[in-house]
């Protein structure tokens, strides 16, 4: 049984389609890197798997159970707004510019969601956070911090301790090195590295070619919303066989 | 007492001639219908900013309209229009249904007035001041699985109110003074004490310094609040570090 399944997504700006049908199968485990030129399309797919879009049509499964949907003139929506708030807590999202809460501590920012949508306890919520804090690699006394006062790096860290406090299935990542300097990059691959080393279910855009060859267990290269090519990292990225694709890598790896 | 006091000092040129209570009460009269107003008008406020960002264009419209009339219309034409109106209307309705006569508070009506009029105001200060949250704030919590009212509360109200402190403080300075116009209505204020007084002691331009001089006091306090809040608010921006 498949842990989360996307199937036939679509989804439109107004005339312009952005994505024309695309998939998506993860076993429990999994490490999904979606890569492509941008406008391929392919942060639009992450962002409508947790429906921060809304996208116009296509089917979902979370562990096994498919998700009911509602049609409307705005697109499609999870017929059950309950649900759809269930569906958000069990995918986690880490963002290319953090999107810390900028007016909260460090601490704050990571024990908020399981208090407030979770309803854990102040107590448990911030020994949670301290937790995940430690598992990223922050340093104790950063947690009365606030995020403005931090490096890029550790903020990032620390949004990926925001998502790990709420103890997801599946962790969506939005191109989460893009937005650090160079030198930061290292430390914040390292972390989900790590993290993909232990099992979790994760679905990543990158540009970081080298990492997803390393850490991917599936690669999805998109282009103009479709799906142009999939596999094993060694597949698509060792033996690319569209030009477009090789263009794209001999692009992206010079 | 303060009267004494001025005396013993040799201060009996800037006695008060027996209109302190006079002028204590108009003085509260002042401070209570100025935060009794700032109440209704930040609730007012608040609906009406949410109604102009609201996607229900019924919503969006009545709030254009609503902030369009009363921001185009002088304060004390529209404090007459309504207080007068409030009770012809009140009148004929209680002669219609044939109950006894209903005579509206002039304070309660002092209090709707004012925040009728500034929650316009603070609808295009709050408006403003919630488009300023950077969109990642929202969407994050919305990713989270906040629901709409927790978005609210827990991320965009406190962070809005970085952008909107500086309007409110104006806002409030500005209602505050325009609390005088009460007086037309009937109500005792500041004003219309130090009125009062410098008209029965035939020292009218003392007693009005004086109140000038309260009014600035006020608002020198307010000022305070102020500072404070906004230092609260901006905790976690590098802004608060100055």
């Amino acid at each position: 049984m498949y842990k989360l399944t996307i199937e036939d997504l679509h989804k439109s700006y107004g005339k312009h389609h952005v994505l024309k049908g695309v998939s998506l199968k993860a076993n429990a485990g999994d490490v999904i890197c979606l890569i492509g030129a941008s406008g391929s399309g392919k942060s639009t797919f992450l962002r409508c798997i947790n429906f921060l879009e809304q996208p116009d049509d296509g089917r979902m499964t979370l562990d096994g159970k498919a998700v009911e949907m509602r049609h409307d003139r705005h697109g499609m929506h999870v017929a059950d707004p309950d649900e759809l708030q269930r569906i958000r807590t069990r995918l986690a999202m880490v963002f290319q510019h953090f999107n810390l809460w900028s007016h909260m501590t460090v601490l704050e920012n990571v024990s908020m969601a399981p208090r407030r949508v979770l309803g854990v306890s102040k107590h448990e919520a911030e020994e949670r956070a301290r937790k995940y804090l430690n598992k990223v690699g922050l340093a104790p006394q950063l947690a009365e911090q606030y995020p403005a006062f931090l490096s890029g790096g550790q903020q990032q860290r620390v949004a990926i301790a925001r998502a790990l406090a709420m103890e997801p299935e599946v962790m969506l990542f939005d191109e989460p090195t893009s937005a650090l300097d160079p030198e930061l990059v290292g430390e914040v691959l390292r972390v989900i590295q790590g993290l993909a080393e232990e099992g979790r279910t994760m679905i990543m855009v990158t540009h970081e070619m080298a990492f997803a060859r390393q850490v991917s267990s599936q690669v999805l290269f998109l282009h103009q919303g479709l799906v142009e090519e999939q596999g094993s990292p060694s597949e698509v990225l060792g033996a690319p066989r569209s030009e477009r694709l090789r263009q794209f890598l001999s692009g992206n790896l010079k | 007492m303060f009267e004494d006091l001025l005396q013993h000092l040799g201060l009996s040129a800037f006695s008060l001639k027996g209109f302190g209570p006079l002028l204590l009460k108009g003085t509260w009269m002042t401070i209570n219908l100025s935060l009794m107003s700032l109440l209704v008008s930040v609730g007012l406020g608040l609906l009406g900013a949410s109604a102009k960002l609201s996607s229900v264009r019924v919503l969006r419209i009545t709030a254009q309209v609503y902030t369009t009339l009363i921001r185009g219309i002088p304060d004390l034409v529209l404090m007459l229009l309504i207080f007068y109106s409030l009770q012809t209307w009140l009148t004929s309705l209680t002669e219609a249904l044939g109950w006894d006569y209903i005579e509206i508070d002039p304070f309660a009506a002092g209090v709707i007035t004012l925040g009728f009029i500034y929650g316009a105001y603070f609808t295009e200060t709050f408006r403003g001041a919630i488009l300023a949250v950077p969109r990642g704030q929202v969407e994050a919590a919305t990713a989270y699985g906040l629901k709409r009212f927790q978005r609210f509360r827990f991320v965009v109200f406190p962070q809005m109110m970085r952008y909107a402190l500086p309007g409110i403080g104006n806002n409030w300075m500005v209602m505050l003074k325009a609390t005088a116009l009460v007086s037309i209505i009937g109500l005792a204020d500041l004003v219309k004490a130090a009125q009062d007084a410098g008209k029965s002691s035939y020292q009218l331009f003392y007693f009005l310094v004086l109140a000038a001089l309260i009014y600035l006091m006020i608002t020198s306090a307010s000022n305070v609040a102020l500072r404070w809040l906004e230092r609260r608010y901006n905790a976690g921006t590098r802004e608060a570090l100055r």
